[in-house]
């Protein structure tokens, strides 16, 4: 029965990222010539939702459905790793025009070259896997 | 109801994208869609090859869920809830990418140049759609989150790493269309 309520959330999230265009490889590449609001606005407005809805469940404590608290782990502070593996995701963000959510979205709305994509994204995070211990973090 | 056809408006969609967010944050999870990928590389055996894949897959398997419920959603949004959506693109972008081959710009949802089945024989597609890839995984690895995790989530909590990294997503992101399409297109 839960899982159900995963798949839920992952079809109701699919379907924005598809009705939203966020999945579409031209407004990324819109975005990146800041020729339109569109993906601005559409980072910031759920920002601004974002950031509104995480401090009100901080300050108020608010539990989780299991009645655990709601926590939203830290990242480990550091500099490189955000920098430079955000740089190498960036890359790819802008050449495939899809970030890990979207290229799933985009095999369900039967675009599917992007299972290359899907597959190159699989055979990167493994490549991450194998030098992790000899790249800077 | 027939605006659920028409695009999404930013404005509607963008606090879609925070509601996702909250209702894992609800039912106890959190908002990560790259993390999948190690997921998946641990299925495929990769725990022989390094101990970062080594952990109990079936942690996982709710996120997997929301992946394969994803996959549904692009599904169903293409097939029933749109009427051939096309982004309505800025003209200056559209012409500016006409102009470099993708003829398909304006009149569809993702590049017919790179995402029609006929771009599969093209070797060139191909490399750009497989390394395309390798970069998305390496770096979001890497750097630890992608753009749900690290834009979305870690900013939301103002968390200063999340922020350097969506800085990370940006630069990479403006030397690719800037610097390296006028190469490859």
């Amino acid at each position: 029965m839960k899982s159900i309520i995963y798949l839920i959330i992952g079809t109701f999230f699919g379907i924005v990222m598809y009705k939203s265009e966020a999945a579409s490889w031209f407004r990324i590449y819109e975005m990146f010539n800041f020729q339109s609001i569109h993906m601005y606005g559409l980072m910031g407005s759920a920002l601004v939702v974002g950031i509104i809805g995480v401090q009100y469940i901080k300050r108020n404590k608010i539990k989780d459905v299991h009645a655990n608290p709601i926590i939203i782990t830290d990242k480990e502070k550091s500099f490189p790793r955000y920098l430079i593996g955000g740089i190498f995701f960036g890359l790819g963000w802008a050449l495939a025009g899809a970030c890990p959510g979207p290229m799933f979205v985009l095999a369900g709305a039967g675009y599917f070259p992007i299972l290359v994509v899907i597959l190159g994204a699989v055979l990167g995070t493994w490549v991450y896997g194998l030098l992790k211990d000899r790249l800077p973090h | 109801m027939q605006w659920i056809l028409e695009p999404w408006p930013w404005y509607i969609s963008g606090p879609l994208i925070a509601l996702t967010m909250f209702m894992l944050l609800y039912v106890g999870k959190s908002f990560g869609m790259s993390s999948n990928l190690r997921t998946l590389c641990t299925l495929c055996g990769a725990d022989k090859t390094s101990d970062f894949f080594k952990f109990d897959w079936k942690s996982q398997r709710w996120n997997l869920l929301v992946m394969t419920g994803a996959v549904i959603g692009g599904f169903v949004a293409s097939n029933y809830l749109s009427d051939d959506q096309v982004p309505n693109l800025n003209p200056t972008t559209v012409a500016q990418l006409q102009a470099t081959g993708f003829e398909s710009a304006g009149s569809a949802y993702a590049p017919a140049e790179l995402f029609a089945e006929e771009a599969l024989s093209d070797p060139k597609t191909l490399a750009i759609l497989l390394i395309g890839g390798m970069l998305v995984g390496f770096g979001a690895r890497y750097a630890g989150g992608c753009t749900s995790g690290h834009s979305i989530s870690g900013i939301s909590n103002l968390q200063l790493p999340s922020l350097i990294a969506t800085m990370g997503f940006f630069i990479g992101g403006l030397l690719m269309i800037h610097l390296i399409f006028p190469l490859i297109f």
